[in-house]
């Protein structure tokens, strides 16, 4: 047996035929929903693939594509609309020349955007590799990412 | 701990408890809800941990990490009991000099909150004006107790209610949230005891209940902070209304994206099971009840009750026609009494103290407390609780303190995606739910943004339309095809590509939309729309008239510009603007080439000396 098949196993055995959760695990564990694995879903559940891919096209959460190492998350909610969130999105996309959802072809990358994180006290906020940045504004999150590069770069 | 099996044992574990939580005499409590985590909270508890190790200060002080105190603007904030003393913005740096001046019984006077007005340093929570004009019932333990301990819960009294209400009978439960006017915390504000009536009322074997704590609007944390700060105050809610209605099952549906919310329930839920609050034979009651948590994966309409069933069903998530209504025919096909989580909380603190002082709360037809996220351009950003009826005013000058760096408060947005703007003329509005309404907006789950001069109204209906238009199902033609077109012609609008009759279009379609969809994204997605229009139709003029955004914001229509008397030639502009827009030589005014700037408004933002202007 595959490392995904073995997973989706245990993921079955936890959840029984509810979807979502099944779903959520795998995407926690490989960062996205490999083809293999939803097959393997719709094999196991005895469902169409199409109903297995129906649901998971639903939510946003699900990414059916691989992500970068590192991840940024751009929050736009509506606190962080209103004190400029779209500016810190525009900014990064034209750094990386990637828009929101993509991830740059050296896979170092990945831009995403949320509503809201619940620390809208602190917006604009950006979160980069799960450590959240408040008082954002384009320039400061532009020499974070440089920063990044860098040190990528040294390593 | 050991299972406990009548009321009596629980009251003897609480006394014993009790006497455990007041053992130390002090006792310092760091926020570790969202907003103070992401400012490094969570260093300052490794901070007080390990000085008062190597002060040998264990047995005298109790640490404690808490759930969201409200006052996210100042945190990371630490409250020292029983004085209450407030501290705001505080570093792991600070530390030693807090623990060190609490032993000679001084306060750090750096570390205080400042009255902006007075510049009075205040030492206490109570006496800032924040805190001081909110009523706290559903928020009233959240920065007080480790919402990760069933143990603080009990000594402060919770699970109290729930040994009450069990020595009630159903219907005299129902009875006293009726009269308590509690109105669902959803948005819709459907009468509570209504709702339970109805669901007990059905003739069926099997009965389910749940908790929505979707949160789908996207500017507003208020439902994720109840779970996190107080997770036992739901599951306490839950079981009392399970009782009341006769259901033997239910779900607490959080999303995904709210890992310490899901943590912090789950964890509340295996408590109360191991100490027998959940399970069989509760309490020796003869009454059984269960909760499993469900996380829900991120979709604006997965908070509508219908579709939110179908996705703890495991199935495409899209709203269906009502009736039948889930209190009739629910989750399984079978009938599901379903309540937001602020809904929940408050029943513990109804049956404790009565339907009677409840009722007393509030305005004639809106009872209670309101909890709201306050947010967007004002200076006190935050979680607040005020009674019902509390006017617009107070809530954001009063207690939010206005708008930042001496801006003037232009609108609200109250309800999120499915409210309305509603302007500063306004603002002496009472809050409830009928009159909110009334002006075009209404109650939502409690996101209140303010905006402020240079918030575009234009670009905010547009900023809602776009998050419906993604969020809508696509089940309804009219919702699906006429947030795109509304969202089109929003955007031409914001590019001055629009006319007049595009304006009229855009009304007409507004509803349409209204009418025709089938559910409430769709039936109220236009409000953001109408309510701009309504009240702000000179900025939309100006938009379409003029081609002139006068907020500032639209980018097609906005031009930046250097004023030769302001500019030093300091020349951060020049080495900081990413398209090489900006020439001058250094100490000399500077200017900015237009062809080439895409307005990303970076010079602004680095100009320490306001050269720069938007136009
Ligand atoms: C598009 C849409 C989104 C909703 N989102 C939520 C939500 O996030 N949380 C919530 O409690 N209710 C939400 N509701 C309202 C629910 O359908 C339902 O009325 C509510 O959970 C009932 O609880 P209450 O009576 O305690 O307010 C939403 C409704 C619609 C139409
Ligand atoms: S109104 Fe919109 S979201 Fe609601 S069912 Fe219709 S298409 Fe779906
Ligand atoms: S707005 Fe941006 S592009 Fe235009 S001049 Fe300023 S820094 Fe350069
Ligand atoms: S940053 Fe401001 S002061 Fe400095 S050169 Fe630019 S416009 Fe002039
Ligand atoms: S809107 Fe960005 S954190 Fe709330
Ligand atoms: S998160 Fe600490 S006060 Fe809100």
């Amino acid at each position: 047996m595959t490392d995904i098949s073995e997973f989706v196993d245990k993921c079955i055995e936890k959840h029984g035929k509810f979807l979502v959760p099944i779903l959520q695990d795998i995407q926690e564990r490989f960062n996205y929903l490999p083809e293999e694995a939803l097959r393997e879903v719709a094999n196991r559940l005895k469902i169409p693939l199409v109903d297995v891919y129906g649901v998971a096209t639903f939510y946003k959460s699900f990414s059916f594509v691989p992500k970068g190492r590192h991840v940024i998350t751009v929050c736009l909610g509506t606190a962080c609309h209103v004190r400029g969130g779209r500016r810190i999105v525009d900014a990064i996309s034209r750094e990386l020349k990637i828009n929101p959802g993509e991830t740059t072809p050296d896979l170092n990358f990945t831009l995403e955007t949320v509503y809201c994180l619940g620390c809208c006290a602190l917006g604009p906020v950006v979160v980069i590799d799960g450590k959240y940045w408040g008082h954002m504004t384009p320039n400061k999150v532009l020499s974070i990412i440089r920063r990044m590069r860098e040190e990528a770069k040294q390593a | 701990m050991r299972r406990i099996t009548s009321i009596a044992d629980l009251e003897a574990l609480r006394r014993k408890l009790q006497e455990k939580y007041r053992a130390k005499k002090l006792r310092i409590i760091v926020c570790g809800g969202t907003g103070c985590r992401s400012n490094r909270s969570m260093e300052v508890v490794e901070a007080f941990k390990k000085e008062i190790k190597s002060l040998g200060l264990e047995n005298k002080i109790d640490l404690k990490v808490s759930g969201c105190h409200g006052f996210c603007e100042r945190g990371p904030i630490v409250v020292i009991h029983p004085e209450q003393i407030f501290y705001q913005r505080v570093k792991p740096e600070d530390v030693p000099e807090i623990l060190e001046r609490l032993t000679r019984g001084e306060v750090v006077d750096r570390l205080l909150y400042e009255d902006p007005n007075t510049g009075r340093k205040i030492k206490h929570v109570y006496e800032i004006p924040f805190y001081a004009k909110q009523k706290r019932i559903v928020l009233s333990k959240n920065g007080l107790i480790d919402p990760t301990s069933i143990e603080d819960y009990i000594a402060t009294g919770g699970y109290k209610a729930l040994a009450k209400a069990l020595q009630m009978k159903p219907e005299e439960i129902i009875e006293e949230i009726k009269r308590s006017g509690l109105r669902g915390r959803g948005g819709a504000g459907f009468p509570t005891g209504k709702k339970w009536e109805i669901t007990r009322m059905q003739k069926s074997d099997v009965k389910y209940i749940v908790c929505n704590c979707d949160e789908g609007d996207p500017g507003a944390y208020m439902d994720r902070s109840v779970l996190e700060g107080n997770p036992h105050s739901v599951i306490e809610g839950m079981i009392i209304g399970a009782y009341a209605i006769g259901a033997n099952k239910g779900w607490i549906y959080v999303r995904y994206e709210y890992p310490l919310a899901v943590k912090h329930a789950t964890l509340a839920v295996h408590q109360a099971r191991e100490l027998g609050l959940l399970g069989e034979n509760i309490l020796g009651s003869g009454f059984s009840f269960d909760i499993e948590i469900v996380k829900g994966a991120g979709a604006f309409v997965c908070g509508e009750e219908t579709a939110l069933l179908q996705s703890i069903e495991g199935k495409r998530p899209s709203p269906r026609q009502r009736p039948p209504y889930p209190a009739e025919k629910g989750l399984f096909g079978k009938p599901t009494c379903i309540n937001n989580v602020k809904t929940w909380a408050n029943v513990p603190y109804i049956i404790e103290r009565g339907a009677d002082w409840f009722s007393s709360i509030g305005t004639k037809t809106s009872k209670g407390t309101k909890v709201f996220s306050l947010v967007g351009k004002v200076k006190n950003s935050g979680l607040v609780e005020v009674p019902m009826g509390i006017t617009i005013r107070e809530l954001v000058y009063d207690i939010g303190g206005g708008a930042p760096d001496g801006k003037k408060v232009k609108a609200v947005q109250i309800g999120g995606p499915s409210g309305g703007c509603i302007p500063e003329e306004l603002f002496d509005l009472p809050i409830d739910y009928e009159s909110l309404t009334e002006v075009g907006s209404m109650m939502g789950s409690g996101g209140v943004i303010v905006m402020d001069e240079n918030t575009c109204m234009v670009d905010t209906a547009k900023y809602f339309m776009k998050f419906l238009k993604d969020e809508s199902c696509g089940k309804c033609v009219s919702c699906r095809e006429g947030t795109q077109r509304m969202y089109e012609i929003l955007s031409d609008i914001t590019e001055g590509k629009a006319s007049e009759e595009d304006l009229q279009l855009l009304e007409e379609l507004a509803n349409v939309v209204k009418d025709a969809s089938l559910c409430g994204l769709g039936q109220t997605a236009p409000n953001p729309v109408l309510t701009t229009l309504r009240y702000f139709r000179e900025e939309y003029l100006a938009h379409i008239r003029e081609k002139r955004c006068p907020a500032g914001v639209c980018k097609a229509l906005i031009k930046y510009t250097i004023d030769p008397e302001k500019c030093t030639g300091c020349d951060a502009c020049r080495i900081n603007c990413p398209v090489g827009a900006i020439t001058g030589k250094p100490k000399e005014p500077h200017s900015i080439i237009q062809e080439k700037c895409i307005k990303c408004g970076i010079c602004r933002d680095v100009c320490k000396f306001g050269a720069v202007i938007v136009s």
